[in-house]
């Protein structure tokens, strides 16, 4: 799976054995020598160096009159499909273009193509999440107009993304009825990082076992005020919400 | 989960500050309501810094809990995640504590 995450197991499992025993030896040395050491003060940001480039990003896109939106779920919430629904039906009036960000395969991107706007796919490996710098190089290649919208669909994954700033200017985070109404409340770091939240697939609401209430107060719970739209991508119901937040976006 | 691309990170801007000099000891702040976990950083710390000049050097690891501020009535109170309440009722809170994810210090030798 994601060795980014750490949750891919063996190899390291097996490296960080050896690493450890490796620390442990080097511990015991530290009781007899007493180095001399200085302390030095840094008070920086884990994510210093991601920001940074993410504001350059964002630089970047302001010059061009770009919007940028980040689009976050976990796998098979409907990001695609609401992306290439979206190419079709405002197609004549914004022009789009796609990052894709997965880790195998341009199957996203080829689903993008198809509709006939430009689309880049970065594969990020073993890595669980697109960063500042990977949408830097996706713009690069993209370079997409000025005036012109980007849709950046991030990795499927409701944990890592919310920690890296892509220098986009707005963060969507999309569920679907099907994955269970406590999204938010086990995953609040990423409800809070939403500028919009959509919950998706209503259409199967008859279907499946959903409280959508207690969806609406986890969500107002680790995001209070944020806004919260209910479609289905695939009959496009309540999908003219989507689309009239993004005009208003529009630079 | 993301903690080895966090723990990267620390690795990254520790040596983009401190040039290849070797690491003793780091001190980071690691808020409760981060959404990192400690452990895990501890756990792939080892892996991650071998070969780097942080290699052998202790951890060590502050976890300021979640404090906040009510924005309706004004009460402050702590929070151990991000969907405990005001005990007003609110969920409209600012947080004042909690969310600290940096590099407090390093000590180098001489
Ligand atoms: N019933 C229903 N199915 C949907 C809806 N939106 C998406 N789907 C289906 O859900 C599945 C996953 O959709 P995708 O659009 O590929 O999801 P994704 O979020 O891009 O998935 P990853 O990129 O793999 O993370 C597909 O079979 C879609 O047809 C919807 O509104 N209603
Ligand atoms: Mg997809
Ligand atoms: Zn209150």
């Amino acid at each position: 799976m994601c060795a980014t995450c750490g949750c891919s197991g063996s190899a390291i499992l097996e490296d960080h054995d050896h690493d450890h025993d490796h620390g442990h030896d080097h511990e015991h040395g530290h009781g007899h020598g007493h180095p001399e050491t200085r302390t030095v003060t840094l008070e920086q940001a884990v994510l210093a160096r991601n920001d940074g480039l993410a504001e350059l990003n964002r630089k970047w896109l302001a010059e061009r009159g770009i919007l940028a939106v980040n689009l976050m779920s976990s796998p098979g919430a409907g990001k695609t499909t609401l992306l290439v629904r979206t190419i079709r039906e405002l197609g004549a009036e914004l022009r789009v273009s796609v990052v894709e960000g997965d880790q195998e395969t341009v199957l996203d991107a080829d689903r993008i193509r198809a509709t006939g706007a430009p689309a880049v796919q970065i594969n990020t490996g073993s890595g669980c999440h697109l960063d500042a710098q990977m949408l830097a190089g996706g713009l690069q290649t993209l370079d997409p107009p000025d005036s012109s919208v980007v849709l950046i669909e991030n990795v499927g994954n409701l944990v890592c993304p919310a920690l890296f700033d892509l220098g986009e200017q707005a963060r969507v985070v999309i569920t679907s009825v099907t994955e269970g109404a406590e999204k938010p409340r086990k995953y609040p770091q990423m409800f809070r990082a939403a500028d919009l939240v959509l919950l998706n697939k209503t259409d199967l609401l008859p279907y499946v076992d959903f409280d959508v209430d207690a969806f609406l107060d986890g969500t107002r719970r680790a995001n209070p005020g944020v806004e919260v739209l209910q479609l289905s991508a695939t009959t496009g119901d309540g999908i003219d919400g989507w689309y009239g937040w993004l005009r208003a976006r529009l630079p | 989960m993301h903690e080895m691309a966090i723990t990267q990170s620390v690795i990254q801007a520790v040596c983009d500050r401190m040039g290849d000099q070797p690491v003793q000891r780091i001190c980071l702040e690691i808020g409760t309501l981060s959404g990192v976990v400690a452990d895990s950083v501890r756990f792939c710390f080892d892996l991650v810094t071998a070969g780097t000049p942080l290699e052998g050097a202790s951890l060590e690891i502050i976890q300021p809990t979640g404090k906040a501020r009510c924005r309706d009535c004004g009460a402050e109170f702590e929070l151990n995640d991000l969907l405990v309440l005001c005990k007003c009722g609110s969920a409209n809170r600012e947080l004042l504590a909690g969310e600290e994810l940096k590099i407090r210090e390093v000590e180098v030798l001489v």
